[in-house]
Order: C-alpha cells, then structure tokens, then sequence
C-alpha cells in the first residue's frame, strides 16, 4: 500500500509538466532522433540542455512507437505516432548521459541511441547562439503564411475560421456540443484531421494538411499558435487526451522530412 | 512366468497398461486415451522447448560481446521474436495443463477419462497443425517484431511473415481453448462418488483456474490477431495512426490476454508445488480453501491488470493509477499461497528428493519474480525499468524460475506414475541444483542490468560497453542451465528402458492417482473408486497403525 502511494506519487510529479518549462520538440523516426528546441537550434541524437532548467519534451513519431528513454534520469515515455506524448526533466549535474530508444522499431533498434548533453549555463548559452535559424514559433509564422491560413484565420476581423490568437489553454465549444481543452494535440489535430472535432459556428470548409505539412512543419506551426496566445494555462499539452489519429502519407512526409533535417549541420553546434 | 506375452527381460510380469495395451504407430496417433495423449503432447513440447532454447542459447552468445558480431541485426531480431512466440505459444501454456493435467486431471477424480476424449486428440492436432506452421513461418524467414507483435510496426512497416505466424499462434490458440473446456466439464462432471469440491488435489482447483482463463482469454487474443491480419492484408484502419487507427488498442486487446496468459503458465505450476510440498512434508496442506480460492482470485483478478503493461505507452495518468492498484490487489493471493506453502512446511516431515528440491526452487525463484513484479507494479519505478533488462529478468523468474521449475518438479514426481519406471534420484538431485545454480547465474545479472538501464531487445550494446561484465555472466549461466535442462531429458529416457520399476506408490503419497498401478490401465482404475477421506491425509497415511486407507479398487 505504502508503496503503492509512493510509486503513484512519483508517477503523478513524473507526469505533470511544470508550465514554465523550456520547451523542446522531438520526432522520432526508424532510427533515429530529431531534435528541435523551441528557440530554433536543430539536432540529431542528441540533445543539449542547461543545467538546473525544466525541459518539456513534446514528441511525436513519423512511423512505428518508440521511446525516450534516458536511464539517468529515470524517465522513459512512449512517443506514438499520431499524437503528442510529453515528458520533461531537470538536469541538476553537467555531464553527457545515455539517450536509449526503449520501444522495439525495427532493425536498427539498438543503433538508436544518443546522447543528453547537460551544460553550464553560460556554455549552453554559447552552444544555442551557434547557427540558429530564429525561434521554432518564428518558422512557425512563416509556415502560417507560407499556407495562407492567415485568410480564414484572422486576427482583425471575424473570418471563416476561429481567430487563434489566445486560444491555446482555453476550451472550446465544439460543434457537436463537447468542450475540449486546445492543447498541442488538439491543435495538431485541426491542422491534420480538421473536420475531427470542429469549433462550434464555424464551417467545415478547411482542408486536412495531412502529407502537405512534416511534422518538423505542425510542431512550428503548433509552436506558432501557442506564442500568439497571450497568457500560458496550466497543464499544457496531456499525454492522455484523447485524439482521433489522423491520416498521413507516411512516403510524403518522410522525404519531406529527411530534406529538412539533411540541411541542417548534424552536432556542428557542439563546443 | 512362462504364460507372460510379453518380453520378460526387466519385468517378469508385466501387467497390461496404456503404455503396452496397444502397439504401433496408429495405436497412438489416433488415440483417445487421456494418459497417451498427454504423451503426446509431452514429446511435441519437448521438442519445441529445445528449439526456443536453442535460440536463447544464440541470443545470449551474440550478447556475450557488446558489438553485434556472431549474427546479423535482423537475424537477432527474429531470434528473440522466435523465442518469445515458441515459449510461450507452444511450450509454456501447454507445458502443464497439456501434459501433466491431462494425464492426472481425470486420475485425480477418480474418472476413466477426460469429458470429451475426441475433443481432447483434436486439440492436440491443431496444436501440431500450430506448431507445423511456425515452423515453416520459421523455415521461411520467420518474424521480427517480437512476440508482442506492436502495431503499427507488425501492420504497416515490418516485410516479415507476420500473417503466417499469426495464424499458427490462432489455430494453436483453439487447442489451448478446447483443453480449458475439456477440464471444466470434466472437473465438474466426471468427480467419483465421495470427491466433493473441497475434497479434490489443489492441483485440480489450479487447473480448474487455469482452464477458466484459457476459455475466457484465448478467443480475444485469437481477434487480436486476425484484426492485425486484416489490417496488414487489407489496409483497414484499425491499429495504425496513418490509416485512422488507434496503437494503443492494440496494446489492450494484446495484453488482455497476455497478462492473464501469465497465470495459465503459472497456476497449474503452483497446482504442482502444491502436491509435491505436501507430501515431501507428510503434512495437510495449510489453509486447504485459502489455497484453492487463491487460485480463483488469481484468474479473476488476473484480468483487470492489463494496463500496467503500458504505463509509459501513453495512457491517462488516472487509468494509470487505477491499474497499478489492481497489481497490487492480484499480488494478495500469490502471497496467500506462498505464506501457506512456507507454513505446510514448518514442522513437516521433510524429505529432500528430486521433486522436492524443484519445490524449494520455485518457491525462491517465484517469491524473487513476485516481490519484482510489486516494483514493477508501482508506477515510479516502473517508468524507469520498463522495456528494460528488468522486466526481461523479472518475467523469467516467473515464466521459468515458476512455471518451468514446476514443471520439472511435476514430471519428476509423477514420472513413476507416468513410466512405471524409478529415475536415478542422483542425477535428478544434481539436474535440479544445476537447473538452480544456472538460472540464477543467467537471470539475477538481468536484474542489475536493467536497473543500470539497458533496453531490452539490443542486439548492439557498443554505446555502453559498461554493461559487458554483467552480460558475461548471464551468457555463462545460460549454458549451465542449458546443461541442467538437458540432464533430465537424458535420465527419463534412459530410466524408460533401464530404470527400476516403480511401485504404485513410490512416495507414499495423498491423492487417487497413485491408488491405481505404475502404469495405470486404459481406463484408469479397474473399479470406479469411492472417496471417504480428506485430501492431503498424510498424518492418517502416516499414523504406524495403518496402511493407508481403504479404497475400493
């Protein structure tokens, strides 16, 4: 009993991501781990982190489950296609720690491995001035009108699509009377499924992104949205809500995704 | 002497039984006899237990350096998933209930047969009809997706032969129902007069258990496979995302039948240590309906614990909760029997022979398997040690630390029954201490490795060559157990042309079956035997003034 409450405690803290968390972006793909921080920095199979600061760790998979698995840490979340889980961590030593894949994939399985880059923080600071292409949110605007979205969605007038400025962290009433919470995976889903669960009064005229966008593109666009929104809610993107997977693609997105990635200087940035 | 018909070079006057009732090939093929039939079964098993041990055996030789050297990635891959799906589809469920129960479950009651002896030779077809299967799926490339067969990796990425191997682990599925059914009726129906339920051997309550959960929990795995056929042959979205399914169905129909497919392995293994801890006690068993109700509790709770299986799968925190308590709850009646065990013990009359020394290796390796699995059950700990090392050690300890040392202990105590003949007692105490001395060696590093944080299912561990050492050690106990599971393979069979004959009751033991001759006749008993004493009479059996008690024979 005692360590049934004990365990479920832990588990409870392990779960609940605190709001202020630095944000980070993971996809997994058959083998390997693309790493996206909220500021902009890009890596593979590895990831950097201050010292002392909460990370949140927003991932999804482009084809079967994996899972982030860092032994030192004692933390280990399945990442699913289809959907966002979370988990996050605070590093409180400098050092390189094992990043492990714990959800059989395939092959290579054991090749996708990592590692966890702890850092001062005036080290880390270095490390993250090194190459940037601006902040993921930044990426994530341009997105947003790359797509046109800004002429349904807009700001200064009512259009034919909710305005998203403030909406992440609020409930909304959906057409079909249920209320639901707009966190990272419910706005992942109105980008890739948006007929799912439509906002109430509006039509369902928006089509699905589904293969248009990578998920390297819905996590800046989701990225985006959050940063329009002007107060932060508790609680932010759940594991657990409950998603209607969408349909993909998976050719498509895959080569759309590796042309992103291959652009970008694996581990140059590191000191 | 002279008017015996059969050769009387060993045994001057061999009474007619159903090992020579009959001769030649058809006389066993198409049998309907309860006793031959799980002979049957015992040859089949054995044969599949010796190929998943053969690819244990590469596994742990490819682990034995951290680089993959000795077989390729795929090769490794498949080598595991083959393990995984020959154990457990075609050794362990089957390994008990297939040979033990259906050779004792009607002796145990005093009836001639099983219910449905027809039924009883169709399982064990389909079985084969199984098991041909996976062999050719094995011959023809075999599976790489684990025997957990994750969606959408065995719907929509893997290029293996998953439809194939699915369907025999289907088919196989069905035999494993029919016995279930066979052994309910049977139980229910085909008591002697006098066997009332709480009269019956703890071993037919586990068995009863056991039956239960194969007749409730095999059908939903058989769906759960031909949803992953059909999702693989036909593109139907139902478990991958990219065609509007749900990954984490998959995991809950699987581990709906997994989970309790644990306690199939394990129930008619305790049914096992029961009898044996019993009567190498010469004691009642303690608590006599705790231990017969525990078994029960076990299959009805053995359902409602599915999820803890998937606490980082991505489940809600409070379902989360929920089922880590139900773990807990179904770790109350394994404690239950384990604390009867121990108690039938204190102040016993203990005899250490063979089967006894498999008793006390099951109740340490089980109780370790257990008191891991409550770590593994708090939420915790478990995010840590998942999909790791310790869970890999943790389901050994049960899976072979219980239910194999079970069944060990099982065919070594009724083999006399079973072959009329006396094994070496010797050799039989040296195979159990090896078979001891190995698993430990092979499965406690485990323990260490997964706490240390090695993933399960790497072929390739050159990124942390610190965890070498301890894989050396688990490769080293791999091959003494491998000596230790040989050993009695090689002392039965030679006992079968060169051991003593044994008497019908060899161990002085409680129960119907050993009223009856070593071998017992076709149908069992030459009357239909009349129950007036209590199970487990061993202080009446042992009292000096007595020779047992009356039967009618």
């Amino acid at each position: 009993m005692v360590i049934f409450v004990w365990g479920a405690l832990v588990y409870f803290k392990e779960r609940t991501p605190p709001t202020d968390a630095s944000e980070v972006y993971v996809v997994a793909k058959q083998w390997m781990w693309k790493v996206e921080h909220a500021e902009g920095q890009r890596e593979i199979n590895e990831l950097h982190v201050p010292v002392g600061r909460d990370v949140k760790l927003i991932m999804t998979s482009q084809d079967v489950i994996h899972s982030f698995y860092i032994p030192a840490f004692r933390i280990k979340q399945d990442v699913l296609p289809g959907r966002y889980t979370v988990e996050w961590f605070r590093a409180t030593k400098p050092g390189v720690y094992h990043l492990f894949c714990a959800e059989y994939c395939g092959t290579q399985h054991s090749g996708m491995v990592g590692s966890i880059v702890v850092q001062e923080q005036a080290q880390y600071e270095a490390w993250m001035n090194g190459g940037s292409t601006g902040p993921l949110s930044a990426s994530g605007e341009k997105i947003f009108a790359e797509l046109g979205c800004a002429t349904c969605h807009r700001t200064d007038t009512p259009g034919r699509g909710p305005n998203l400025q403030g909406v992440f962290g609020q409930p909304v009433q959906l057409e079909d009377g249920r209320t639901v919470t707009a966190d990272e995976n419910y706005l992942r889903e109105c980008i890739l499924d948006p007929g799912a669960k439509r906002v109430k009064g509006f039509q369902p005229i928006m089509p699905t992104f589904q293969g248009l966008v990578s998920e390297e593109q819905v996590n800046a666009l989701v990225a985006y949205i959050k940063s329009i929104s002007a107060n932060k809610p508790p609680g932010g993107a759940k594991a657990t809500a409950s998603v209607v997977a969408p349909r993909h693609e998976p050719g498509e997105t895959r080569a759309q995704a590796g042309e992103r990635v291959h652009a970008q200087p694996n581990g140059s940035q590191v000191q | 002497m002279s008017m015996s018909m059969t050769t009387p070079i060993l045994q001057p006057v061999e009474r007619e039984n159903y090992l020579n009732k009959e001769y030649g090939v058809w006389s066993w093929l198409l049998t309907t006899d309860h006793k031959r039939i799980a002979l049957l079964y015992l040859i089949s098993i054995t044969f599949f237990f010796f190929i998943g041990g053969f690819f244990a055996l590469l596994i742990r030789l490819e682990l034995l350096t951290p680089v993959g050297d000795l077989v390729q990635a795929d090769t490794y891959n498949k080598l595991f998933t083959m393990h995984g799906m020959v154990m457990v589809f075609f050794f362990l469920i089957p390994s008990i209930p297939a040979v033990l129960g259906n050779f004792l479950v009607p002796m145990m009651i005093g009836a001639k047969d099983l219910a449905f002896p027809r039924i009883n030779l169709l399982s064990w077809y389909l079985y084969i009809i199984g098991g041909v299967m996976m062999l050719h799926c094995m011959l023809t490339g075999g599976v790489d997706t684990g025997w957990t067969f994750y969606a959408p990796f065995s719907t929509s990425f893997t290029n293996t032969n998953i439809i194939e191997a699915g369907l025999a682990i289907f088919v196989a599925g069905f035999s494993s129902i029919l016995t279930g059914l066979n052994f309910v009726v049977t139980i229910h129906r085909m008591r002697a007069p006098g066997m009332t339920w709480s009269r019956l051997p703890l071993f037919i309550w586990a068995h009863y258990a056991t039956s239960i959960i194969q007749l409730l929990g095999t059908p939903v795995i058989a769906v759960t496979i031909v949803l992953v056929a059909a999702e693989r042959a036909l593109h139907l979205g139902i478990f991958d995302p990219k065609l509007g399914g749900d990954p984490l169905l998959f995991q809950h129909l699987f581990w709906f039948y997994s989970h309790p497919a644990v306690y199939i392995m394990i129930l008619p293994s305790m049914g096992v240590i029961t009898e044996i801890i019993a009567c190498f006690s010469r004691k009642r068993i303690f608590g006599y309906h705790f231990v017969a109700f525990s078994s029960i509790a076990i299959a009805v709770f053995g359902f409602l614990v599915w999820a803890h299986h998937m606490f980082v799968a991505g489940i809600s925190v409070y379902s989360a909760l929920v089922f880590s308590f139900l773990s807990y709850a179904v770790a109350l009646p394994s404690a239950i029997k384990v604390f009867n065990w121990t108690a039938t013990l204190y102040k016993g009359s203990i005899h250490y022979d063979a089967p006894m020394l498999y008793a006390f290796g099951f109740l340490g390796l089980f109780t370790i398997g257990g008191l891991t699995g409550l770590f593994l059950a708090a939420l915790g700990i478990d995010v840590h040690v998942t999909d790791t090392y310790f869970v890999v050690a943790h389901f050994h300890y049960i899976m072979v630390g219980g239910a194999v040392m079970g069944y060990l202990g099982g065919m070594h105590f009724w083999w006399p029954k079973i072959s009329g003949r006396l094994y070496p007692e010797g050799w039989a105490r040296l195979a159990a201490l090896i078979v001891f001395i190995g698993f430990n060696l092979t499965f406690f590093p485990q323990f260490v490795l997964g706490y240390m944080g090695m993933p399960r299912r790497y072929y390739d561990y050159s990124h942390m060559p610190e965890f070498q050492v301890l894989n050396v050690l688990s490769t080293a106990g791999a091959t003494v157990l491998g000596v230790g599971y040989l050993l009695p393979m090689v002392y039965f069979l030679w006992s079968m042309r060169y051991g003593k004959p044994a008497s019908d009751n060899p161990w002085n033991a409680a129960g119907l079956e050993w009223k009856t001759a070593s071998p017992p006749t076709t149908f069992n008993f030459d009357a239909e035997p009349v129950v007036t004493w209590e199970a487990y009479n061993y202080e009446e059996l042992d009292a000096p003034h007595k020779e047992g008690v009356p039967v009618a024979r």
